[in-house]
């Protein structure tokens, strides 16, 4: 048992935010998909042997923190964890080397097309076919909340190839390009910021070669436990930034004759504030060393009452900050609501502190 | 960055439980699960201690000089969660883990070679002389004076809400030795022997029906100069340092996840219709939120833990923090207790102690503590300093102002 960070990591959460710190004063100046690539972060959970860095989520975490505090929306963990993470966990040598080293260097994006409608977070939940095609395969199916998918040029798509709707067994993950002949793309705003598609597969055909994998869920599994870790440290950071936006704003606002911040309401709340950002760092960080368990029943377990425990403490944060700061809080003149809508677009994405809570539950009946 | 253990931590977890196996006897671990109150009764507690002692494992948190284990993060972690998770009584903490750390950091030599060695072998029973009937979060208004006459000082006041004073032969205690404009300043830090003439203790009986605490009235008690700690006055900041050790600083979540054990056996006790109460999902999310909760205190106690040498102080913000989630989750633990207990949360029984009874109780012996302990834990968001005065606390540091 070790608690302690490497001088690596120390370096690499030093250099993070300084990064990210300077960026976040001349938003839109730079391209921070090439940042994140020059700087190695891309490569960072990536096999070596494919252009990556060979880190675990630990590593990844102390990225996303730092993107987290300084406001920094990508989907940094979308194409690298779960999309990367497949084509590594699941791809042989020659997939991995044409997608994983341009994945690395920034020149090509990679987007998981997975989550359906009436899916509902139910990671098994693939009513997308794939239907023998001669040697290879076409795939008919839509496919929601494609994070990334507005900006990637090939697609991890999901697809079965036997079984029922919800089956565990049969799913199949394949290699598609954007400009495959019957793929449409339809990306969308988020409400974070970060972009998001909906895609459409009619007909598409793919060869023998594009097969990752023909029973791929509990490696879906896994990737999504490590994005939620991730995540989760995320969340840390973003907490932590709107608590001390918030104290900074109380000390200085007066009404009444004296600043906000002597009120004792509202110390108590800013006082709950920094013991949510405390616990929620504390499950984090527990997420992440649990993220690569062996054991899926131990993982999941460890990442869903984190999920549980840290996005309720989020929205919590990032509601209590907002109504702090009075109606500016409201205004898309401050960046308070930021913090919120990043929040959102998370329990959007692996869903909320409730499912997550009925997980652990699940989970743990099967364990006793 | 690492949770899991290496050969030798899991060594020292088998070495352990093979103590535990041998020296924790089933009427020992009978007596903890069915005590009530807050502490564990001083007879059973010094009994436990003995044993440890015996072993060198009754100071974890101490430093190795004064008779601590020396153990790592690790090696205090695994003890908390094995000793916890065998149903080992919980060390009485006023002398360990109270004034021990200020007599080490600021008594004089003398002081330190007699009581430490004293705490440690639990030859001394300690209480704690800190809250007046007219001084309760407002501690520093404190008014038990001590005057000094010759080579002693006369205390003439009242102690409240002192636990074991009816058992403890020694307490520590702040006094006022003088009048200052700041009220926190004029305090002082002394040891007073319970034997004394002027002391009289009066019992106060708790909501759960147990006598753990009293009132502690001290009429014309002389007591030796030699016996303050530190410089005069100065017992404001000596009272600090030790709150922040009875706040934090341990491994508490070990005990919680034990107690969430217990609930869980209680649960596959009591039926809902044709299948046990844990099977339904009602208990099954409640369970679940519990653990996440122990599970972020238990990490948030690692990462204090993993920050600090053994016998340093935890922090103010760290220990406020540790103590208020343990104080809220052993509550929301205790009143699931009673609501597994359905009909039988009726079920009052005035006995004491629990686990010397005259008579078969009427409902499962493992139940019979779950009502008294949901009442008495009440107490835990008020001692050490309400959840209001830690939210106060933390308040300060964190605004800054």
């Amino acid at each position: 048992m070790d608690l302690s960070y490497t001088d690596e990591q120390r370096l690499l959460r030093e250099s993070a935010n300084n990064l990210l710190a300077a960026r976040a004063q001349k938003p839109g100046a730079t391209d921070l998909w090439k940042e994140m690539a020059d700087m190695g972060w891309l490569a960072l959970p990536l096999p070596e042997a494919d252009g990556g860095l060979g880190q675990g989520i630990v590593d990844v975490a102390i990225v996303t923190e730092a993107m987290g505090r300084h406001r920094a929306r990508s989907n940094y963990v979308a194409g690298v964890v779960l999309a990367g993470g497949l084509v590594a966990a699941l791809g042989n040598d020659a997939q991995r080397a044409a997608l994983l080293p341009g994945l690395a260097d920034g020149s090509s994006r990679l987007a998981l097309a997975h989550a359906e409608e009436g899916a509902r977070y139910n990671l098994a939940h693939v009513a997308a076919t794939a239907k023998k095609n001669g040697a290879g395969f076409a795939l008919d199916g839509r496919k929601i909340a494609v994070l990334g998918g507005d900006a990637a040029d090939r697609f991890i798509v999901s697809a079965r190839i036997s079984g029922g709707a919800r089956d565990t067994g049969g799913i199949a993950l394949f290699v598609v390009a954007r400009d495959a002949k019957g793929v449409t793309v339809d990306g969308h705003a988020t409400v974070d910021g970060a972009g998001a598609a909906r895609v459409k597969l009619a007909g598409v055909e793919v060869g023998a070669d594009a097969l990752l994998s023909d029973n791929s869920f509990a490696a879906i599994q896994h990737a999504y436990d490590r994005a939620t870790a991730a995540f989760c440290s995320e969340l840390v950071g973003l907490m932590e930034a709107a608590t001390a936006a918030t104290i900074d704003y109380t000390k200085i606002r007066v009404q009444f004759g004296k600043p906000l911040a002597v009120n004792q309401t509202l110390r108590h709340r800013m006082a709950d504030m920094s013991i949510a950002c405390e616990e929620a760092r504390s499950m984090a960080l527990r997420a992440a060393m649990h993220a690569d368990d062996q054991d899926a029943r131990a993982r999941g377990r460890a990442v869903a009452g984190a999920w549980a425990k840290v996005s309720r403490a989020a929205r919590f944060v990032a509601e209590q900050a907002i109504q702090l700061h009075g109606g500016m809080g409201v205004t898309n003149e401050l960046e308070i609501g930021g913090y919120l809508k990043r929040v959102v677009a998370l329990d959007a994405i692996v869903g909320g502190p409730d499912l997550h809570l009925r997980r652990h539950a699940a989970l743990s009946a099967l364990a006793a | 960055m690492d949770l899991t253990f290496t050969p030798d931590e899991r060594a020292f977890q088998q070495e352990v439980r093979a103590f535990l196996k041998e020296k924790l006897t089933p009427d020992l671990a009978r007596a903890h699960h069915l005590t009530p109150s807050v502490f564990s009764d001083p007879p059973v507690g010094v009994r436990w201690q003995k044993i440890l002692h015996a072993q060198g494992w009754a100071a974890p948190l101490w430093p190795k000089e004064y008779g601590g284990t020396g153990w790592s993060l690790a090696q205090r972690y695994i003890w908390e969660i094995e000793s916890a998770a065998a149903g080992a009584p919980a060390v009485t903490p006023m002398g360990l883990r109270m004034v021990g750390p200020v007599i080490m950091k600021f008594g004089t030599q003398a002081q330190k070679d007699f009581y430490l060695p004293r705490m440690l072998k639990a030859e001394d029973y300690w209480c704690q002389g800190y809250s007046e009937p007219g001084s309760g979060s407002d501690l520093a208004s404190l008014k038990t004076r001590a005057v000094r006459d010759g080579d002693h000082y006369v205390v003439n006041g009242s102690k409240i809400w002192t636990t074991h004073a009816h058992n403890a032969n020694m307490m520590f205690a702040l006094v006022r030795t003088s009048d200052e404009p700041k009220k926190q300043d004029g305090i002082s830090f002394i040891l007073i022997d319970m034997k004394t003439p002027g002391i009289s203790v009066r019992p106060i009986l708790t909501i759960g029906g147990d006598h753990e605490t009293n009132q502690v009235f001290f009429d014309d008690v002389r007591v030796p100069v030699e016996n303050r700690v530190g410089a005069e006055g100065q017992g404001w900041s000596y009272g600090k340092y030790l709150l922040e050790f009875e706040r934090g600083g341990g491994m508490t979540s070990g005990r919680l996840r034990a107690i969430l054990a217990d609930i869980e056996k209680l649960a596959n006790v009591y039926r809902d219709g044709d299948k046990p109460l844990a099977a339904t999902e009602s208990f099954a999310l409640r369970r679940s939120q519990a653990e996440i909760d122990i599970d972020a205190l238990e990490m948030t106690e690692l990462r204090i833990m993993s920050s600090l040498q053994s016998g340093q102080n935890p922090g103010s913000v760290s220990s406020s923090l540790a103590k208020l989630r343990n104080s809220e989750i052993k509550q929301s633990l205790t009143a699931l207790a009673v609501d597994v207990l359905g009909q039988d949360g009726l079920y009052w029984e005035g006995h004491r102690p629990l686990y010397e009874m005259n008579a078969e109780p009427d409902i499962p012996e493992e139940a019979l503590t779950a009502l008294p302990e949901y009442l008495n834990s009440r107490a835990y968001t008020i001692f050490g300093g309400t959840s209001e005065v830690q939210r106060d606390i933390i308040a300060k540091v964190v605004i800054g102002m």
